[in-house]
């Protein structure tokens, strides 16, 4: 089938690689080609249209995927693309992140019937795509103005989602992020070959088409703006900041030049035109186990790095990254060392290696170093080892376990303060569950100004 | 390997399997590959009295199912467009190429007896093994008082049958039409007319599809469309109603029948055999895949007549026309279940859903303790109507259990609810 052919071909990353790609490819084109309307007829047939199907639940935001999917075979993408959108309005940004390989897709009943799930995800996109594409109004409205005012904090998905819900909901928005550009992780975290051309931008201005939504940027909380402040000029406030801080190995040397977090390596390579400007080790360690590390490293090698070793404290089965993602660092030539923990950073005036050491389980369960150690060299060491929530702006909300407390209906120990995203302990740290935890909070706000 | 032969009409052809008359057929250029891939015949292009008639550009609309398979065409195009010496001198040259092929010439004349004799001695003059009389098309022809004008009226077919009968000896094959109310008129009267077989069905006359940005019925010709013919597999259940109405209604049934209709696997044809007919002919599934469809529609009757034990088609056409039956003789106490199983579900909920919604809430969708949906049948709102086992997208996942029997078999006109039985009394 022509459709599961040309996946393979972009899932094996034959075709883009590393060395192996060609000149007019920088390695940063398009992980998953957009479907052509062919790949999408057939693709689409292969759904079942399951009754209360079990990818619907997989979803973080319920999209409505046998529906959205029927609307694509009948001819009817830009419908498809509101079903979409009505339950996740970066429903775009979704089908290109996810790791749809845990979610929808492995709830699909057909990998019971053939071994292969319909590909959801690229047919999200081709819905997404196709509305976007048309110069049309904005397919939602809003409800008649309430007069009420909401403060959201962060332009990252799920202050954005907020927004875009309590816009919906007749409130006007004014968004503060601290950053100079919108989208949040989707814009300065995801990996370059996930979101192509510019999209998460493209995104945010046809989120923004609904109207009643103002963002000010380089508004950071805690130091431009307080949540006191806050608090006193509008009706309600959402804070929506991510995580925004990192674990450190707590090792000699890591502010040595060379070592530096993967997320500002992301960060950095996604705000770097043209990719091949970005500099790059020769030989680069990623240290980690999820998709953050994966990203890093797989990115890593394609500007070029000659080796890239990506070191995990424990077993394949133990990593959070996803199979088609420690499939997608090996097929990158990414060579991947299990059952390892960093014990020394090693430079003599200059970066050239890290010293592991050989980890196991002891009788207990419990990770124990093994005493034999070796070293790897490099000159430039990316740490993925987490992210933390940056507590020192968040004063007036109780945090537990790294995150800010919130309620069942996404409220704050500070009333009138609402809070989603990867700061609250809600599902994963996943776009999905951001958009999801904005639209349930901008709906709590709704009914909380209500009773006000 | 079975043999495939066979005699329709008593013509010999190496296999079943004949191109219908239609666009595939119109030259010899066409009939030679067709020969070369396999086909045991064909039938002609409808060859008409000169000067030929001029064709529309733009002359087929589609069915479409969601995936872009065609599931039906419908056509607006006449019969054969070249002179008739052009067509007579090709036929002659393959039949002289090919003398072990069957060569069927097609016909069609205004409702005059010298126009129909005189056309009928030049085509059987080219040394065709018979013609087929075409009373059926439902386009363009009809306009003129000719196919289904002609075929729509019992006495007409009758009297171009006898007219064609008395002029030529070889073999006649009415061709019946679909736009009737019941073929079993049009069958008689082909026989009373002398009919060696009859040809059925013709294409159903249609509009397909419209053009709903510019409003207008496909196929398009600059701005218009009219009705057409339809043909392809959708017809196909028609076809095959009206061919075992004829093989098992004692008036018709010693007609011999050239099965025709969406034919497009070798399971079809063994179908419109076991219902009645002693041959098929082939048009749309050639017109959508090439001549290469003859390939499969061999093999795979072949390998199941193997599988089965026939070692001749003429072992199974007809066998199903002893089963099929007027609904007054079905056995009324006979019960049948849908038995789902659980090993083969892929938990995809559509069983449950339509017969929730739409037949008889007879199947139960509960989650399972370790995860996953569990679907079962209620046995005592079961009706066994099918729809579950129809629309499961897993082979052999729902099955339909006949229950075993504790009343003996009673028909509606002796069931205790029947009014009119009751009436009686």
């Amino acid at each position: 089938m022509t459709t599961l052919q040309a996946k393979q071909v972009s899932k094996s990353g034959a075709v883009h690689g590393g060395a192996g790609h060609n000149d007019a490819d920088d390695g940063f084109s398009d992980l998953h080609p957009a479907y052509s309307t062919l790949q999408a007829m057939a693709e689409s047939n292969r759904c079942l249209y399951c009754y209360d199907a079990p990818c619907v639940t997989a979803c973080p935001t319920s999209i409505d995927i046998p529906s959205f999917i029927r609307k694509i075979s009948t001819g009817n993408p830009d419908g498809a693309a509101k079903t979409i959108l009505s339950a996740n309005i970066m429903g775009g940004t979704c089908a290109r992140a996810c790791p749809t390989e845990v979610l929808c897709e492995e709830a699909c009943v057909r990998n019971v019937a053939e071994d292969t799930a319909v590909e959801i995800g690229s047919l999200q996109r081709y819905a997404v795509d196709h509305l976007m594409a048309r110069d049309l109004p904005h397919p939602f409205k809003r409800a008649p103005k309430t007069g009420k005012t909401i403060a959201v904090v962060g332009a990252g998905p799920a202050g954005l989602s907020c927004a875009h819900r309590a816009a919906m909901l007749g409130h006007d928005v004014v968004v503060f992020e601290a950053k100079p550009k919108p989208g949040g992780l989707n814009e300065y975290g995801l990996a370059a070959y996930k979101m192509t051309n510019d999209f998460a931008q493209r995104e945010v201005e046809f989120l923004m088409g609904i109207g009643g939504i103002e963002i000010e940027y380089n508004k950071a909380l805690g130091k431009d703006i307080n949540l006191a402040d806050l608090k006193a000029k509008y009706d309600a406030v959402f804070v929506g900041v991510g995580l925004g801080s990192t674990n450190d190995l707590g090792l000699k040397g890591e502010d040595f030049p060379g070592v530096d977090d993967a997320i500002t390596f992301i960060e950095k390579l996604r705000q770097t035109e043209p990719k091949s400007d970005m500099p790059v080790g020769e030989k680069v360690i990623v240290i980690g186990g999820g998709n953050t590390a994966i990203d890093a490293a797989v990115q890593a090698k394609r500007l070029g790095a000659e080796e890239v070793t990506l070191v995990y404290r424990r077993g394949a089965e133990n990593m959070s990254a996803t199979e088609f993602e420690q499939d997608l660092a090996k097929t990158n030539g990414v060579v991947v060392r299990y059952w390892a923990k960093p014990v020394a950073i090693k430079a003599n005036g200059k970066l050239f290696g890290m010293e592991f050491e050989k980890t196991e389980l002891d009788a207990n369960g419990k990770l124990v170093g093994t005493g034999e150690t070796f070293d790897v060299r490099a000159d430039q060491i990316l740490k993925a080892i987490g992210q933390k929530i940056k507590t020192d702006d968040l004063a007036g909300m109780e945090i537990a376990g790294g995150k800010i407390v919130v309620d069942e209906s996404y409220q704050t120990t500070a009333p009138g303060v609402f809070a989603g995203g990867d700061c609250i302990k809600s599902g994963e740290d996943l776009t999905v569950q951001s958009v999801e935890d904005g639209k349930q909070a901008a709906i709590a706000i709704d009914a909380f100004l209500k009773s006000a | 390997m079975a043999d495939l032969s066979c005699k329709i009409a008593g013509i010999d052809s190496l296999n079943p399997f004949w191109l219908a008359s239609a666009p595939p057929t119109d030259k010899k250029y066409n009939v030679v590959r067709a020969f070369e891939a396999g086909w045991g015949g064909v039938v002609w292009k409808t060859l008409g009295i000169d000067p030929p008639v001029v064709n529309v550009s733009s002359r087929y609309g589609a069915h479409h199912d969601q995936n872009r398979r065609l599931l039906g065409i419908n056509n607006i195009e006449l019969i054969s467009d070249r002179p008739l010496a052009t067509n007579l001198q090709e036929i002659r040259e393959c039949r002289v190429e090919y003398p072990d092929h069957v060569i069927i010439g097609s016909m069609m004349a205004p409702i005059e007896e010298r126009a129909w004799k005189d056309l009928a001695q030049q085509i059987a003059e080219s040394g065709v093994h018979g013609l087929e009389l075409n009373l059926g098309c439902p386009h363009g022809m009809c306009e003129r008082g000719m196919g289904s004008a002609i075929g729509q009226v019992p006495e007409m077919v009758e009297q171009v049958t006898r007219w064609v009968k008395d002029a030529v000896d070889i073999p006649v094959f009415t061709k019946l039409t679909p736009n009737i109310t019941n073929i079993l008129w049009s069958a008689e009267a082909a026989l009373k007319g002398g009919a060696d077989a009859v040809s059925l069905i013709n294409t159903v006359n249609s509009i397909v599809s419209v053009d709903i940005d510019n409003m207008v019925p496909e196929p398009v010709v600059d701005g218009k469309g009219t009705h057409g013919g339809y043909c392809g597999s959708a017809v196909k259940p028609i076809a095959l109603n009206m061919v075992a109405e004829i093989a098992r209604t004692p008036e018709t049934r010693d007609l011999e029948i050239s099965g025709i209709g969406g034919i497009t696997t070798w399971k079809d044809a063994v179908e419109f055999m076991a219902l009645g007919s002693n041959a098929v002919q082939v048009c749309t599934a050639a017109m959508i895949y090439g001549f290469r469809v003859v390939d499969d529609l061999i093999d795979g009757m072949s390998q199941w007549m193997d599988d089965k034990g026939y070692t001749s088609v003429e072992q199974f056409t007809r066998a199903a026309v002893p089963q099929v039956s007027d609904w007054n003789e079905l056995n009324m106490n006979f019960d049948t279940k849908a038995v789902i199983n659980p090993d083969n579900c892929i938990e995809c909920g559509r069983c449950h859903i339509a017969c929730e919604d739409t037949s008889h809430q007879a199947i139960t969708m509960t989650n399972k303790p370790e995860g996953g949906r569990l679907f079962e049948v209620v046995d005592e709102e079961c009706v066994g109507c099918n729809l579950c086992y129809h629309i499961c997208p897993v082979p052999d996942c729902i099955t339909m259990e006949p229950v075993k029997p504790d009343k003996p078999p009673m028909t509606w006109p002796e069931h205790p609810l029947n009014p009119m039985r009751m009436a009686a009394e």
